[in-house]
């Protein structure tokens, strides 16, 4: 094997997995939603995409999926373009896990997380070993994949969501505001877990939020999306200390502000 | 659980392969006592004949229209008429008269009249038998000739028809002035005879009333009236598949004289008797031990769920993807749903009018009305339960690449199934109850005693017929309960 090719077959394996949306434009009926959004996640990184709600952060989350199409630029998974898959390739390469899991109502957790695998025509034996190491990953109880989502936590509810997006295999995990619905106590249990996870998986992640606290708890990189631009990309302190624009500021302080003592009565 | 589509298919193969496989005799009868007296007489004549033939009775179906078409269409093989009916309202020509005349025009429609059966069924007049006493009448000529004065009451009808009184007073030379005829409802005439109010009444020469009344026909010395002759007519089809049941049908012209079928009839309507009763007796036999009440209610049964199983059947088949397709065509879904909603505010009885041109009589036009009934609560809860789900969920099952069919049978469908169970639910106990209005056009279930309880005013029979179709509806309530159990995904059976 050649230097050269041995150089392109690293690279491939170092960039396997990761995301990068291109100049992505989007407008709804005139009105422009995302204006040149570019992002790149190298693999095995955990990103924040934030934003307030109408900042576009839910059509861009769409856009990833694949669910609505885009009006210029690219979203790629390892170099390859979504418009060179199939819907179903598409989806196998991005493990989503919905607001509050998202879990279907009407099935148990086990088939909930064995739904898409059993549509792929994976053999149960298959399945139940995958299912069996998701498990044990997440760190859930045996018992828990039997119930209905009605009767599961929202921690153990988020858990089986994620192992039903990690069923596949995909290079890219993308989670919709993963801590929204649970009260604070669980939020800072489940943040620690969510995190070793994360690392465990070893996966491209992106966590879409509206949440500041979630995104620099779980992220590394953050982006800061605000009326469908990218204000700024970076770490918390590079957002804190070099902020490319008064509004990351003002967005910082907005989410950290809690009541001055000394205006209380 | 992935081929549960098939079983309705399943079912519709079922079902279509057992209606053309009927191999029975198929009586029927016209919608009033002799009718069904005459019906019942000529299914027992048939099942006690050799070779055995099962026998399916459809009486009380109608008017002679209904009969012909069904004569026709083959859902009948044989009921009985009068030569007048025939000739004026299936051969349209009531010049004829001779039997061999009568007999060679049904010839031309594939049909077969056998000999008279001894009765004449024509307009009489009857007056109070004291009062023929008193006078001494005998013949409509006696009563002509009558020097008191005759007080008399017709109906609309016989006051009317040309060959009703206008043309009775000329040929016998009446006297009568106007005054003292009186035009009445039928039914009042018998009591305002019985109550001395009137002398004389126009009557049908075999009604049961006649007796209740202790009335006497006068004869017609004349031959004024048009003779109503009563004859089976058959199916010439039926006739070469079944000569020996045909001969055992012919073997009664001339048994039954107006007396006998008088008293079959006032037997129907005065003593309450049932039709296998009276029937029996008539044929000098015990009513047959086998067709005992439970036999009957059975039979009635069978075809009472059959009619709702297959009406559902087709509704569901029909009605769920039409609810399925209201839910993504938004304009074609609102055209659909009121479709349907109009389909059932069309009258029960007005839509087996409409469908009788269509489909015949007999169980298909039944079986079409079920189905157009059960629609709208198949149709309108499909699209309920379909536009109650949370519209993240079909999100969701896109983004997990799930396609249109997978989305539907494993997120859609799933997630509507209490909606949906709960429409076919309603659907059934409404076809249940609708279903016993299938009698009307002859396809018997449980509505076949009510109907005849009602034109006979037959209170016990209505029950055979209401009782076990009310309970039929009970028991569908708890079956459905139990298919609950079965058919919605446990996840959403218990919610918090």
């Amino acid at each position: 094997m050649s230097y050269t090719a041995l150089a392109e077959f690293t690279a491939k394996i170092i960039n396997n997995g990761m995301l990068e949306l291109e100049h992505v434009h989007k407008s709804f009926e005139g009105r422009s939603v995302l204006s040149d959004v570019s992002l790149t996640i190298p693999k095995g990184v955990t990103h924040a995409l934030i934003g307030s709600s109408g900042s576009g952060k839910t059509t861009l989350l769409r856009i990833t999926l694949g669910l609505i199409p885009f009006d210029k630029g690219y979203v790629k998974i390892n170099e390859q373009p979504l418009s060179s898959f199939t819907p179903i390739e598409w989806a196998d390469r991005i493990g989503y896990v919905p607001q509050d899991g998202g879990l279907f109502p009407h099935i148990s957790g086990k088939q909930n997380v064995s739904l898409v695998p059993g549509l792929r025509n994976w053999p149960a034996a298959r399945i139940d070993s995958r299912v069996e190491e998701l498990r044990a990953l997440v760190g859930l109880d045996a018992g828990i994949l039997a119930r209905f989502p009605h009767e599961m936590s929202g921690g153990q509810k988020q858990r089986v969501a994620i192992m039903r997006a990690a069923m596949m295999d995909p290079p890219v995990m993308l989670l919709d505001e993963p801590m929204a619905a649970l009260d604070p106590l669980i939020r800072s249990s489940l943040q620690e877990e969510l995190k070793s996870i994360f690392q465990r998986l070893a996966k491209t992640v992106l966590i879409v939020t509206h949440d500041l606290g979630e995104a620099v708890f779980l992220a590394e990189r953050i982006t800061l999306l605000h009326q469908g631009r990218i204000i700024q990309t970076g770490s918390y302190r590079e957002l804190l200390l070099a902020p490319a624009d008064p509004f990351v500021t003002s967005f910082i302080n907005a989410q950290r502000s809690l009541p001055d003592v000394s205006t209380m009565p | 659980m992935r081929k549960f589509w098939l079983l309705p298919l399943l079912a519709l193969c079922v079902a279509s392969n057992a209606m053309a496989g009927t191999k029975a005799i198929v009586v029927g009868s016209k919608i009033f006592t002799e009718g069904y007296v005459l019906g019942e007489v000529a299914a027992q004549t048939i099942e006690a004949s050799a070779p055995p033939v099962p026998v399916v009775r459809k009486l009380g179906m109608g008017s002679t229209g209904i009969l012909f078409q069904s004569l026709s269409s083959g859902a009948i093989d044989v009921y009985a008429d009068y030569t007048g009916t025939l000739t004026e309202a299936i051969i349209k020509n009531p010049s004829l008269k001779s039997q061999a005349d009568i007999q060679a025009a049904l010839g031309k429609l594939a049909l077969v009249m056998s000999e008279p059966l001894g009765f004449n069924n024509t307009y009489a007049l009857a007056v109070r038998d004291a009062f023929a006493r008193q006078n001494n009448l005998h013949t409509i000529t006696d009563l002509a000739r009558l020097k008191t004065p005759v007080r008399a009451a017709f109906s609309y009808e016989f006051m009317d028809r040309a060959d009703g009184w206008p043309g009775l007073a000329a040929a016998y030379h009446f006297s009568l002035p106007p005054k003292s005829v009186n035009r009445m409802e039928h039914s009042l005439t018998y009591q305002a005879i019985d109550q001395n109010a009137v002398d004389v009444i126009d009557v049908y020469s075999t009604d049961a009333k006649i007796r209740k009344f202790n009335l006497r026909v006068l004869e017609d010395d004349t031959n004024y009236f048009p003779v109503y002759q009563a004859v089976w007519v058959a199916r010439k089809d039926f006739v070469e598949r079944y000569p020996l049941q045909w001969q055992a049908l012919q073997k009664l012209a001339g048994t039954i004289d107006v007396n006998t079928m008088l008293d079959m009839n006032a037997a129907a309507d005065i003593e309450k008797l049932s039709l296998t009763q009276i029937a029996a007796r008539f044929r000098g036999e015990q009513a047959r031990a086998a067709d005992t009440l439970t036999s009957r209610i059975l039979h009635r049964t069978v075809e009472h769920l059959w009619l709702v199983a297959i009406s559902l059947l087709f509704s569901i088949v029909i009605g769920v993807p039409l609810g399925i397709a209201a839910v993504r065509y938004h304009a074609t879904g609102q055209a659909i749903l009121l479709l349907s909603a109009m389909i059932q505010t069309v009258p029960s009885l007005a839509l087996l009018c409409f469908l009788i041109p269509l489909f015949g009589v007999g169980t298909r036009p039944a079986l079409v009305a079920l189905c157009l009934y059960s629609l709208l609560p198949v149709v309108l809860n499909t699209f309920t339960g379909i536009r109650s789900i949370d519209p993240r969920h079909l999100e969701n099952a896109r983004a997990f690449g799930l396609n249109n069919r997978q989305i539907l049978f494993r997120i859609v469908l799933p997630l509507a199934s209490p909606m949906l169970l709960a429409g076919v639910k309603t659907a059934t106990i409404v076809s249940i109850g609708t279903a016993t209005l299938a009698a009307l056009v002859g396809a018997g279930g449980y509505g076949a005693p009510i109907v005849s309880g009602l034109s006979l005013n037959d209170v016990p029979t209505i029950l055979t017929g209401a009782i076990p179709a009310a309970l039929m509806a009970w028991l569908a309530h708890g079956l459905f309960e139990v298919l609950g159990k079965v058919l919605i995904p446990a996840g959403l059976r218990v919610r918090p």
